[in-house]
């Protein structure tokens, strides 16, 4: 998929704020309806989405003037979605992937955002630097037309 | 984000509805554990039929209820989640606590 030529894509920038959680993942989702995805497909991108979002206000951020950047492309076969802040980072990625694992067991978090990311895409990168931010990137296929 | 709680002879009836995210699931906690501090039920049933859109700080909303009915004696159980909720349940291995309710399409039909 990213090899191709994308046909579409936006840019949109946003502080990190709780109330911004539903306005990211019905952007991200309005967007891709162009591809006409599934109820199903729809679901997992909303979801994948706000939890990429919410790691950026809950973890990234102690502050909500932070800014959250996502970036989304449509191609033919899918969706790319990259949600990057400028935040605190993460030491180490693989423990925070780890499911259930979560930095913040007072806050009732359920240690689940990587989880719900990798299984509701097809793909899935995370990169992070230590006092610079954390990258996510997720692709997901769209009506089951080619492979990434 | 609504919250209707129904208060029954010894359970609690939170029928939850429109989006559970980390932003209203503080609130819904907020009103929630209220509600169960002060009526003390035995069983806490999170009604999710209204339920349009779930992430994982669904999870940490049954999580940190089911706590809180134990810590007191209690259970909980989870009723009509969405797809997307059941997804998320049983990511979370916490499946045992649905009861398997789909909702009724001919008339009303409900005895009992």
């Amino acid at each position: 998929m990213a090899k191709k030529e994308y046909v579409n894509y936006f840019k949109l920038s946003i502080p990190a704020l709780s109330r911004n959680e539903s306005y990211a993942r019905a952007a991200v989702a309005a967007f891709a309806a162009q591809l006409d995805p599934t109820i199903e497909e729809i679901n997992d991108i909303k979801a994948a989405v706000s939890e990429a979002v919410t790691n950026c206000i809950v973890h990234a951020y102690s502050d909500p003037s932070g800014i959250i950047d996502i970036t989304a492309r449509l191609y033919d076969s899918g969706i790319y979605i990259k949600i990057r802040d400028k935040g605190c980072g993460i030491a180490d990625i693989q423990q925070a992937m780890t499911p259930l694992y979560t930095s913040s067991p007072d806050s009732e978090r359920a240690g689940l955002g990587f989880a719900v990311m990798e299984s509701f895409t097809d793909r899935l990168r995370v990169s992070s630097a230590v006092g610079r931010g954390t990258t996510v990137i997720m692709e997901k296929n769209i009506g089951k037309k080619a492979v990434l | 984000m609504k919250l209707n709680l129904i208060r029954g002879d010894k359970y609690l009836c939170a029928e939850i509805g429109g989006d559970i995210d980390h932003h209203t699931a503080m609130q819904i906690r907020m009103r929630l554990d209220g509600e169960i501090e002060r009526t003390m039920p035995q069983m806490l049933i999170l009604d999710m039929s209204g339920v349009e859109f779930c992430d994982s700080s669904g999870i940490g909303l049954i999580l940190g209820r089911q706590r809180l009915m134990q810590s007191m004696g209690g259970n909980l159980t989870v009723k009509n989640p969405s797809d997307t909720a059941r997804k998320l349940i049983t990511l979370a291995g916490l499946s045992y606590l649905i009861i398997n309710r789909q909702p009724e399409k001919k008339g009303d039909n409900k005895n009992g």
